[in-house]
C-alpha cells in the first residue's frame, strides 16, 4: 500500500477579501451596569470554521457566546448572522444551539428524549424526528443508551449527548461553552479528536469557548485570544503560537521565554538586542525594521533553545550558564539555566532515547544556543 | 449486627413505640370496649391485678360494636367523606396559592431569599390557636374585610363569610400554606438555571420552559406539599370548628363531640382508627414517593 499525497485546497475564508461572513460582530460593547465586559469589538467568523474564544476566566468570551445564543443583548453594536440583524432576536427563534458547561441535560428524560427535545419544538413530523434521534445517537456511539436517563450514564456519555442534542436541530452554529472542562485529561483529549471529527463531518460551524489554550489550538481553526473584553489576537493556532501579537499572547499560550532588551543594531532584515551587561547582544530577526534604541522582547520558545556542555561554534545567539532546575515529563525534560546576570532560561530537550544517561544534572556548566530565527521580536 | 447499630437504630423504633403504637394500642383497646358511667367511661378495664384471668375477661368482653355502628348512622360517614373532600379542595387551594409564592421567593435575588424565608415562617411565631381567632376578627359581619369593602363602596350589604365553608378553606390555606411553599421552594430553588436557558436555546418559549422543566422537576416538592397539607386537614379540628360554624361537618368535629359532649370514649376511639386506616393509605403513598425520590437522587 502506498500512500499518495492528495491536493486538497486549504482552508482559510478569512484570507478571501470576497468571502462572506457568517457571523459578524461590528463594534460590540457590552456593559453590566459600570462594569464593561466587552468593549468595542468587531469580530468575523465564518462558514464551516471551528472558531475558539480563548482567554482567562472575566475575559468577556462567555459573555460574548451568550450573545451569539440570544441570552444576553449587547449595549452597543451590531451582530448579523448569515446578514441579518439578530439582535432582540430570543434564543427559541435563533438557528443557533448550545452545548453548556454543565451540559444542562434534562434530568427527568431520558438520553433521546433530551435529543428529541429541540426537535418536538420544530415542525419535524414525529416518525422523521425519531429517524433523527437515532442518527445522532449514531453520531456520537450511544445507541444502545436513548432509553437510560441521565443519571444512569457515565460523565463521558453525558457530554456526548450535550453534544448531540445541540447538534439534532442542525443549527447553522454551534456553540461550546467549555465542553470538555468536566472531562479528564485523557477522555478530553479523545474528545478533543472526536469534536473535530464530527465538525468536519457535519460541515457545522462551530464556536469553542475554551480557557484551556491545549484544547483551543489542537481543535480550532482560528484562535481569538481575550483578554479584559477585547481581542488580543485572531489567528490560526500556529501563528498565534509562532507568531503572537504581543507579550500578553506570547505568555499566556503555551511556555516562553521572555528577554527585555533594546535594539542597539539594526540592518536588512536582522538586528542585535542588547539585553544585560556583560551579555552578548543577541541577533534576531524582527518582522519589521526596527530603529535604533528601540525597546523591545524577545520571545523565544523553550523547545527553540538548545542545551550543550561546549561552546556551539556555529549558533547565532549562545550563552553560558548553569543548570538550576530540571523538569522531567517523559516526552521531554525542560531545563531552567540561569545566567551570571542571574535570568533564567528555559530549554526543553525531546527525550529520543529510553536509556540514554542524562547528560546534564544540576549546578552543570552549559551553553544554551538558538538561531537568530527562533524568536519573535515583540515592541507591544 | 454490632451493638453500636442495634443502638441506632433502638432510638428511633422505641420513639415509634412509646409515642405511636402504644397509645394507638390504648385507643383500639377503648374502640373496641363498651361506654359505662364510670371514670374512665368504659369497660371492661385493663387491671393487672386479676392478673391471667383478668386479661382473659377482658378480651372476651371486646367487641366491634362501635364499628358496626358507625356503618348505620351515615352521619359517620358522610363526616368521613365531608372530610376528605374538604382536604383535597383545600391541599389544591393551597397548591395554586402556594406554587407561585415558592417560584416567586426561588427566582428573588439571593439577599432576599432569607428574608422572605423568614416571612413564610414568621406565623409559627405565634399560637395557631390565636392566628385562627384572629380570622373570626377579620371574616365576621362586622370585621375588618367587610368594613373595609363597605369602605370602599365594593359592597353594600355585609358579606357572610364566617360559619361558611369559605372561612374553612381560607382558614385551612392560610394556616398550611408553610408546609406547601417550604417542599416546593427547595425543589425549585435547586433547579439549575442551565435547564431552562437549554430548553430556551432548543425552541422554547419561557412558558412552555416553565411547563417542560420547572413544573415536572419541581414535582416532589408538589407532591411532598400536598401530603403535608393533605393528612392533617382530613383530621383538622380547631378550624373548622372555630371558622366553619355548625354547617361544616368534619371528622374531627365529630371525634371531639363523641369524646367531650358525649363521654362516649369507645365510639371516639373507632371513630378515630377509622380516621387513621383512612390516611395510612396517603402516608404510605408519600413514603413510597420520598423513598424513590431518594433513590433518584443517588
Amino acid at each position: 500500500m502506498t500512500f499518495e499525497a492528495v491536493k486538497r485546497p486549504v482552508f482559510a475564508p478569512w484570507k478571501d477579501p470576497d468571502a462572506i461572513p457568517l457571523i459578524r460582530f461590528e463594534g460590540v460593547t457590552k456593559k453590566f451596569g459600570e462594569f464593561v465586559a466587552i468593549e468595542n469589538l468587531s469580530l468575523s467568523i465564518y462558514e464551516r470554521e471551528f472558531f475558539a474564544l480563548l482567554g482567562p476566566s472575566g475575559c468577556g468570551k462567555t459573555t460574548l457566546m451568550r450573545m451569539l445564543a440570544g441570552f444576553e443583548t449587547p449595549t452597543t453594536g451590531i451582530i448579523t448572522l448569515d446578514g441579518r440583524d439578530i439582535i432582540g432576536v430570543p434564543p427559541n427563534k435563533r438557528p443557533v444551539n448550545m452545548m453548556f458547561q454543565s451540559y444542562a441535560l434534562f434530568p427527568h428524560l431520558t438520553v433521546a428524549e433530551n435529543i428529541a427535545f429541540g426537535l418536538k419544538r420544530s415542525d419535524m413530523p414525529k416518525d422523521q424526528i425519531a429517524a433523527r434521534v437515532d442518527e445522532m445517537l449514531a453520531l456520537v456511539q450511544l445507541s444502545k443508551f436513548g432509553g437510560r436517563k441521565p443519571h444512569q450514564i457515565s460523565g463521558g456519555q453525558r457530554q456526548r449527548v450535550a453534544l448531540a442534542r445541540a447538534l439534532a436541530k442542525a443549527p447553522k452554529l454551534l456553540l461550546l461553552d467549555e465542553p470538555l472542562a468536566a472531562l479528564d485529561r485523557k477522555l478530553r483529549e479523545e474528545t478533543q479528536f472526536e469534536l473535530m471529527d464530527i465538525q468536519e463531518k457535519l460541515g457545522t460551524t462551530f464556536v469553542i469557548v475554551t480557557h484551556d489554550q491545549e484544547e483551543a489550538m489542537t481543535v480550532a481553526s482560528r484562535v481569538a485570544v481575550m483578554n479584559h473584553g477585547e481581542l488580543v489576537q485572531v489567528e490560526t493556532p500556529e501563528r498565534i503560537y509562532e507568531h503572537p501579537a504581543n507579550r500578553y499572547v506570547a505568555d499566556f499560550i503555551g511556555d516562553v521565554n521572555l528577554i527585555e532588551g533594546t535594539i542597539s543594531a539594526s540592518e536588512g532584515e536582522t538586528c542585535q538586542i542588547s539585553w544585560a551587561e556583560g551579555q552578548p547582544l543577541l541577533n534576531a530577526t524582527p518582522s519589521e525594521l526596527l530603529a535604533v534604541g528601540a525597546s523591545c522582547c524577545l520571545a523565544i520558545r523553550p523547545e527553540k533553545v538548545s542545551i550543550s556542555s561546549e561552546e556551539p561554534t556555529d549558533a547565532a545567539n549562545a550563552v553560558a550558564g548553569r543548570v538550576l532546575d530540571i523538569g522531567y515529563l517523559g516526552n521531554i525534560s525542560t531545563y531552567h539555566v540561569q545566567l551570571s546576570n542571574g535570568k533564567v532560561i528555559k530549554a526543553q530537550v525531546a527525550n529520543h532515547r529510553r536509556l540514554a544517561r542524562r547528560a546534564f544534572t544540576w549546578e552543570d556548566p552549559v551553553w544554551v544556543s538558538f538561531t537568530a530565527t527562533a524568536g519573535v521580536v515583540l515592541t507591544e | 449486627m454490632n451493638f453500636r447499630r442495634l443502638f441506632l437504630i433502638a432510638v428511633p423504633y422505641s420513639w415509634l413505640l412509646l409515642l405511636f403504637l402504644v397509645p394507638f394500642g390504648i385507643v383500639l383497646k377503648i374502640s373496641l370496649s363498651d361506654p359505662a358511667l364510670a371514670i374512665p367511661p368504659y369497660v371492661p378495664k385493663f387491671e393487672l391485678a386479676q392478673g391471667w384471668a383478668g386479661i382473659k375477661a377482658m378480651f372476651a368482653a371486646f367487641d366491634l360494636e362501635n364499628f358496626v355502628y358507625l356503618t348505620e348512622d351515615n352521619l359517620y360517614w358522610k363526616a368521613y367523606i365531608s372530610s376528605v373532600q374538604i382536604a383535597l379542595l383545600s391541599m389544591v387551594l393551597t397548591l395554586l396559592v402556594g406554587y407561585p409564592i415558592a417560584y416567586g421567593m426561588a427566582n428573588a435575588s439571593e439577599e432576599w431569599r432569607p428574608t422572605l424565608m423568614m416571612l413564610v415562617i414568621l406565623p409559627f411565631w405565634s399560637s395557631f390557636l390565636i392566628r385562627v381567632y384572629a380570622w373570626i376578627g377579620i371574616l365576621g359581619q362586622n370585621g375588618y374585610l367587610n368594613q373595609l369593602l363597605q369602605a370602599l363602596g365594593i359592597i353594600d350589604e355585609p358579606l357572610v363569610i364566617l360559619n361558611t365553608p369559605i372561612a374553612v378553606y381560607i382558614g385551612i390555606v392560610y394556616t398550611y400554606l408553610p408546609f406547601m411553599v417550604l417542599p416546593i421552594y427547595a425543589t425549585l430553588e435547586k433547579l439549575d438555571g442551565d435547564l431552562l436557558e437549554a430548553a430556551e436555546d432548543l425552541g422554547c418559549s419561557r412558558i412552555k420552559a416553565f411547563w417542560l422543566i420547572t413544573v415536572p422537576l419541581s414535582r416532589p416538592g408538589v407532591i411532598a406539599g400536598c401530603f403535608l397539607v393533605f393528612i392533617p386537614v382530613v383530621g383538622e379540628f380547631v378550624i373548622p370548628s372555630l371558622l366553619g360554624g355548625s354547617r361544616t361537618l368534619m371528622i374531627g368535629k365529630i371525634l371531639w363531640d363523641e369524646f367531650f359532649s358525649n363521654r362516649d370514649w369507645p365510639l371516639a376511639s373507632a371513630v378515630a382508627v377509622i380516621l387513621l386506616l383512612i390516611l395510612i393509605i396517603p402516608i404510605v403513598l408519600f413514603q413510597r414517593q420520598q423513598q424513590r425520590q431518594q433513590e433518584a437522587e443517588r
